[in-house]
């Protein structure tokens, strides 16, 4: 098998269990060159699992996982040429400094990489805290590290769990313009979240996971197209607005929400000809703004949609605390 | 932290073949890590301090350790002080220094989480684990020479490096003397090996490093209990703990092979098995967690 032959990610029927939990559960999963790929789901999903299995951390009970075309249980490390990146949070040795840790890591990649600590060093800012220990980053920091860890291979595959994961606004910024820099020089990506605005922003397509199922594998505008844009509006009589917007061609599941409403429409037309039809009734609009998709109300549309079982099939029905905690996690 | 994004440099393509890095830079590293942990010297530590103990306590008393071999000696010579500290030591003190790390060194990683730091990288798991044993038989064997050097150059300072009397009563002259010491720390390097493979593999399995330790410990203190059944003493030149003996053959004369050639093959016995078993461990396991 040649690496020419193969995708960077191709997973075929992944199934990994822990006693009754199946965390993974027949995945599969194909990354083409040059894309970015989003990993979505909530926490549980087995967003983390998979990507062991695919790093070779884990053996799979089912399946098989291959990287430009090789199988890391079967090759080892030589599976992982190209590759870098890493699951949960980045761990390093406490005892050893910043730097310690990068030249230890540069000689297990063999080659040129001890050469480019300085900059990856630079390239996520940690130059100046360098010949500090380990044991006193902080959070972010050792999300840097974890990076700067994984540029010295050069890899043309990224494998980030999370990355933006316990760190301030500014921290996720960088990371998600780090991201976007190395993708656009060609670098294949796949990114797990469970922030649906992160993958928006990243991603040309996802896998959206739930209780270790892929449910959604696509592109991302297509499944924002396909289920539909939800707008929230706001104006000065909510109750008029709202038998307005029932009547409205185009615009459909209109809800009442505390203040104002939101409805859902494919077309941006029909949200036009809402705004117009408002106005032509006395209707004043305060506010008229797109929603954005939460995970989940994705996960609802599309568990709703494609006639898989109910979304709470392992959820207790009436979980208000569960709910809440869901919604939580949901939102950004 | 601002804009980082900026400097990312840009990904080279990588080359067609990869050379890989081999067990040889594995090693060196591993020995750098034990070298920046405070339970390296905690090791080196008690390996030097007890035989600074032992002279001190030899100055402080009158008597001596005259039941052991070469404990009539240890006033007249300090070449008969590590073989008298060797002989304390197999008890428990070298077990102890040699789980230390070797019982620390895989589970410590799993503690840490760097399991999947590593194992990410170029290199493949054997050859972490090889070199991982490899650093714990150079740990062992620093301390051993520690040990057995203080007690040697305090002992050589206090009482001169006079000919040493041999287990059979004859005169070894110092020079000669100081060979076979050596010859005999190669013999007690080979008990102390297994011990190390034995730790190396609770490491493995328990993922834990005080469990392993306490492990590897309790089966070399129970080997030595089994040694003291007397029904059992059919089995006590197949015990590890006989093994850590075998290299007084050496100071007779002439010098007697067969306990050094039957520690070498029952000490292979232990640790062959104990190293396969930890190094399949290793190779097949999860790495989970951290
Ligand atoms: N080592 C393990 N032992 C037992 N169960 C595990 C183990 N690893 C994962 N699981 C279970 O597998 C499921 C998926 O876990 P996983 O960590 O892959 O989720 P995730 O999508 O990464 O979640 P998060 O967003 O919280 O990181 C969970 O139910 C988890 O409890
Ligand atoms: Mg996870």
């Amino acid at each position: 098998m040649s690496e020419a032959a193969g995708h960077p990610i191709e997973a075929r029927g992944l199934v990994k269990r822990y006693g009754h939990v199946t965390a993974v559960d027949h995945v599969d999963l194909t990354v083409e060159a040059g894309c970015v790929y989003g990993y979505l789901g909530p926490n549980g999903a087995g967003k983390t699992t998979s990507l062991r299995m695919l790093l070779g951390l884990i053996r799979p009970d089912e399946g098989v996982a291959r990287l430009f075309g090789r199988d890391p249980l079967q090759e080892g490390a030589a599976a992982l040429d190209g590759v870098a990146g890493f699951v949960e949070a980045p761990r390093f040795y406490p005892y050893l400094t910043g730097r310690r840790n990068l030249e230890l890591m540069a000689a297990l990649d063999g080659g040129d990489a001890g050469d480019r600590i300085d900059g990856a060093l630079e390239t996520v800012d940690l130059a100046d805290r360098q010949t500090d220990k380990v044991k006193g980053y902080s959070h972010g920091m050792k999300q840097r590290l974890g990076i700067a860890a994984a540029l010295l291979r050069a890899p043309r595959l990224l494998l980030l769990d999370e990355p933006t994961t316990g760190l301030d606004p500014a921290g996720m910024r960088d990371m998600r313009q780090l991201v976007r820099r190395l993708a656009d020089e060609g670098m294949t990506v796949l990114l797990s979240s469970h922030l649906m605005g992160e993958v928006e922003e990243l991603c040309d397509r996802v896998a959206i996971v739930r209780s270790g199922r892929v449910i959604y594998e696509g592109a991302l505008d297509a499944l924002l197209k396909s289920t539909g844009q939800r707008y929230r509006l706001r104006t000065t009589d909510d109750e008029r607005a709202f038998a307005i917007c029932r009547a409205q061609p185009g615009v459909q599941e209109v809800l009442g929400a505390g203040d104002g409403l939101t409805f859902a429409a494919d077309q941006e037309r029909a949200v036009a000809d809402l705004s117009v039809a408002l106005v032509e009734a006395g209707v004043a609009i305060t506010a008229l703004v797109p929603a954005a998709a939460s995970l989940e109300e994705l996960f609802f549309r599309l568990t709703e949609g494609d006639g898989l079982p109910a979304q709470n099939g392992d959820r207790p029905a009436p979980a208000p605390e569960g709910a809440a905690a869901a919604s939580r996690e949901a939102s950004r | 932290m601002s804009a980082i994004a900026e400097r990312a440099p840009a990904p080279a393509a990588p080359p067609a073949s990869r050379r890989r890095p081999g067990v040889g830079a594995i090693y060196r590293w591993e020995l750098r890590k034990l070298r920046a942990q405070k339970r390296t010297f905690l090791g080196f530590g008690m390996a030097v301090i007890v035989p600074i103990i032992f002279i001190v306590a030899l100055e402080l008393q009158k008597g001596g350790p005259n039941d052991v071999p070469f404990g009539r000696y240890v006033r007249e010579t300090g070449l008969a002080i590590p073989p008298v500290l060797l002989i304390f030591g197999s008890i428990w003190l070298f077990p102890l220094i040699v789980a230390l790390v070797a019982g620390d060194i895989v589970a410590n990683e799993d503690g840490n989480g760097t399991l999947k730091t590593i194992l990410t990288r170029s290199v493949d798991r054997h050859q972490v684990f090889v070199a991982k044993t490899l650093a714990a038989i150079t740990y062992a064997l620093a301390a051993l020479l520690l040990f057995a050097g203080v007690g040697l150059l305090l002992g050589g300072v206090r009482y001169g490096l006079h000919p040493l009397t041999s287990l059979s009563g004859t005169r070894i002259e110092t020079g000669r003397a100081l060979e076979l010491m050596a010859a005999a720390l190669g013999a007690y390097l080979l008990p102390v090996i297994a011990v190390a493979a034995i730790a190396l593999l609770l490491s493995t399995v328990t993922r834990n490093s005080a469990a392993a330790i306490v492990g590897a410990l309790m089966i070399s203190l129970l080997m030595q209990l089994v040694g003291i059944i007397s029904g059992l003493a059919a089995i006590k030149p197949y015990l590890l703990s006989t093994q850590f003996d075998a290299w007084q053959g050496l100071l007779r004369e002439p010098a007697d092979w067969a306990p050094v050639v039957r520690a070498a093959w029952v000490c292979a016995l232990y640790a062959a098995p104990a190293f396969l078993a930890g190094l399949a461990v290793f190779v097949r396991r999860d790495v989970a967690g951290g």
